[in-house]
């Protein structure tokens, strides 16, 4: 018999299903249902509850883990909606956006072949703007319009910047060597 | 001393006693036991009064063992069989161990880890670790009159698969049950912030004997929570001697050491370093095997000189640890040095240099990880008391993944994932027809399977005939809460379930583990029985117990068949408990456990939709 694990993630963690998500909220849940769950709770119980506690902590970290990063939440709830976010099939991109994603991949390079921290860090601050801004469209699409097409896409070009954010990380690490 | 109490015959020890449980501290310099005594935890002394048991055991000819001060008078006498700092060898084969400098052991590679040659024959690193941990087990069952329920012992938070998996052997091989195996820096976190009511952010700075960790943790109300992790298993304080022993090598020409002379450096070279904390300058007589007597003299600035590259060293997993966790070196609060290494003036130093601030020391840097576990020990053995309900959420350290074509990694498991954790992900076939398909477990961070550690090999078979790129094999790697990996794989297009569990090949199999435990117990066979009977019934007890616990509360959720069948069970293993067959004992415990999954999965979920409705309540009731 394997535990019920039918209920979402949000309703898992206590929490409606949309996109703005209180961040104290989500981590409150998530350590009221570990503390009823987590395998330290069991440690001296019988083998079958040790193992029924150990499939229940992986399931509210797993949510938890979903839940806390913006682009896998969202990612999340277009599944549940029924939409899938095509980001290793999908590669049709506007133009303006693959312009500056090929500004920025050159100008990392350059930094990175420079080993300039300063150049880098700051393409690093500029990545994190444009992140930040989308992450707003991204809440609007989802929660205000209910724009799932217009969500997908937002979630397949961040998902451009945070391989280049990955790059950046790369490279300072590089750097420091 | 308090009287010993004996209870009346027949008469079976009350159900909520406390149950008896310790932290151990398995160190690579010196190990140690503590226990939580009336609210607070305690290091427990041996009949001497000493905390601190060295590492370090001496076999004999005879088979007779001397683990700790003994051990550590004869090292430079009896090199080749006086086993020291044997924790740098757990999970390792011999090419790891050819990089820690010159060594006076006869190192046999053996299936999954070296060997080495004694004079009671070859001994693994799990055996020699297994020896320490039964003396501090002994020691602990007579300063607490009566058997241990069982031990949280600590290993690096930056060990591996294997050498987890070999920790957890050695301690079920020194007969101790394994409440759970805990992060070092996270164990002093534990003492460190219930000691000190904090709250925040801080790094755990651990430097023991031949391990670092860095581990970045949030503290809030109850919560101990690992944010990341990192650092090197085979850089530590035994490094520092390794690198003043050379230097005195190259500098007296002392060609060609022999085992004895090697240790005898060694030796000499740790004094000077501890001196050298509290003195600008140390030195030390030596008179080697060939006759030759030598001063052997050090100033603190040339040790430091000497030594700036090993503290050099941890800085680097520092940097990974607080990117990792996204945090600046500002962002932390306080930083806690643990480990006997870091009261090192120049480490300090460095360590204030990183985080700008000065680090927190006012604990006992050799006993704060010993007293973290007894805390999280006596908790999970159940003696947890009113106010005492904090929650601590660890992380693995090291990515954990699978090899692909062209000897390259997919990662499934990515580091410091909060455990336990469990991940799928889907493989298919490269030829059509491909009725087997080869797995292989690789744990570290590198794009390459040969500059990862291996951790396990196996085959899934009997794949149905199709065409390459039609299988769905489904790997799913679970991490359990001691940070240890299984691996399951099965084919789920055509239905047809092919499943494999695979535990790492590292660590011993059950059977094992049981086989050496017998024998090193006794010879005879009638005692090995004997103490496999009691054993069993101890099981046996603690189950019954916990169903009918159970059972009080949510009887309920059984149906009549249900109950009748679990009656059953439990009616099955009293009598069992009552003749003396500790196999038969064995199976009904199986049984009775397997008869109840039904029940404990059942009785989670009531928990769950308690806690859920409970939050719901509360939601309403603050708005």
């Amino acid at each position: 018999m394997t535990p019920d694990f039918s209920r979402d993630h949000f309703e898992l963690l206590g929490l409606a299903v949309r996109f703005a998500v209180d961040a104290a909220r989500l981590e409150r849940g998530y350590r009221d249902l570990q503390s009823q769950v987590h395998p330290d709770r069991f440690a001296a119980a019988t083998e079958a509850e040790r193992r029924v506690a150990m499939q229940w902590a992986t399931r509210a970290n797993e949510a938890y883990r979903t839940l806390r990063d913006p682009i896998e939440r969202a990612r999340y709830l277009l599944q549940l909606r029924g939409y899938d976010t095509e980001e290793e099939s999908n590669t049709s991109m506007p133009a303006d956006f693959l312009m500056q994603q090929m500004e920025w991949r050159e100008a990392v390079d350059v930094a990175r072949d420079a080993g300039d921290v300063s150049e880098l860090e700051r393409l690093r601050g500029d990545i994190r703007r444009s992140r930040d801004e989308m992450l707003v469209m991204l809440e609007r699409a989802l929660d205000a319009d209910a724009n799932f097409v217009a969500g997908c896409s937002l979630v397949r070009k961040l998902r451009f910047l945070e391989k280049l954010e990955a790059e950046i990380d790369s490279a300072l690490e590089l750097t420091e060597h | 001393m308090g009287l010993l109490q004996i209870s009346e015959p027949g008469d079976s020890p009350e159900p909520h006693q406390r149950k008896l449980a310790v932290g151990i501290d398995l160190g690579t310099t010196h190990s140690l036991a503590a226990t939580v005594r009336s609210g607070a935890a305690e290091v427990i002394a041996d009949d001497e009064g000493r905390a601190l048991l060295p590492s370090i055991v001496r076999y004999f000819p005879d088979g007779r063992v001397d683990v700790g001060y003994d051990a550590r008078a004869a090292q430079a006498e009896d090199p080749a069989n006086t086993i020291v700092s044997v924790k740098r060898f757990m999970g390792r084969g011999v090419a790891d161990v050819a990089k820690y400098g010159a060594l006076p052991y006869h190192f046999k590679d053996a299936p999954g880890m070296v060997s080495i040659e004694t004079a009671a024959g070859p001994r693994s690193p799990v055996q020699v670790s297994a020896e320490i941990l039964k003396v501090l087990r002994e020691r602990s069952e007579r300063a607490l009159r009566g058997e241990l329920f069982g031990a949280v012992v600590t290993v690096p938070a930056y060990f591996d698969d294997s050498q987890r998996q070999a920790t957890k052997d050695a301690a079920k091989l020194a007969g101790l049950n394994v409440l759970r195996l805990l992060n070092e820096p996270t164990a002093a976190a534990i003492a460190y912030g219930l000691d000190h009511a904090s709250e925040g952010t801080f790094a755990i700075f651990d430097l023991g004997g031949g391990t670092f960790d860095i581990s970045i943790l949030k503290l809030t109300r109850g919560v101990f929570e690992v944010l990341s992790t990192n650092g090197d298993s085979a850089l530590g304080g035994d490094d520092f001697d390794q690198a003043v022993a050379t230097h005195w090598r190259v500098g007296h020409r002392i060609a060609d050491a022999k085992g004895g002379d090697t240790r005898r450096l060694l030796a000499a070279a740790r004094e000077v370093k501890e001196r050298l904390s509290f003195e600008e300058e140390a030195g030390v007589q030596v008179t080697l095997s060939y006759g030759q007597s030598l001063r052997l003299v050090l100033t603190r600035s040339e040790f430091e000189k000497i030594t700036a590259g090993l503290v050099q060293r941890t800085l680097a997993p520092t940097r990974k640890a607080l990117r990792d966790a996204k945090l600046e070196p500002a962002d932390i609060d306080g930083v806690v040095l643990v480990g006997g290494a870091t009261r090192m003036p120049h480490l300090q130093r460095a360590v204030e240099g990183h985080f700008g601030k000065p680090p927190l020391k006012d604990l006992d840097p050799d006993a704060v990880v010993a007293l973290g576990a007894a805390i999280q020990a006596n908790v999970l053995a159940g003696n947890r008391a009113a106010g005492d309900d904090w929650l601590l959420l660890d992380v693995i350290p090291l990515s954990l993944g699978l090899e692909t074509m062209g000897g390259l990694v997919e990662r499934v498991i990515p580091r410091n994932s909060t455990i336990p954790v469990a991940r799928a992900q889907e493989f298919t076939t490269f030829k059509d027809g491909q009725s087997a398909m080869a797995l292989h477990v690789v744990q570290g961070e590198r794009e390459l399977v040969a500059d990862n550690r291996s951790l396990a090999r196996f085959e899934l078979r009997g794949i149905p005939p199709m065409v390459a790129g039609a299988a769905r094999i489904q790997v799913t790697f679970q991490v359990d809460a001691d940070g240890l990996l299984s691996v399951s794989a099965r084919e789920a297009t055509t239905g047809v379930e092919s499943s494999i569990v695979v535990k790492p090949s590292y660590g011993l199999s059950d059977d094992e583990v049981a086989r050496m435990l017998q024998e090193s117990f006794s010879h005879a066979i009638e005692d090995r029985d004997a103490r496999a009977l009691a054993e069993q019934r101890v099981e046996a007890e603690s189950l019954l117990a916990a169903i009918r616990a159970a059972l009080d509360q949510d009887a309920d959720l059984l149906g009549e068949d249900e109950r009748a069948d679990l009656d059953r069970r439990m009616a099955g293993l009293e009598r069992a408990w009552n003749a003396t067959d500790h196999r038969a004992i064995k199976a009904a415990i199986e049984a009775l456990n397997r008869a109840s999954e039904a029940f404990a999965t059942r009785r989670m979920d009531r928990a769950v939709s308690g806690a859920l409705a409970g939050r719901r309540l509360d939601e309403v009731a603050s708005r």
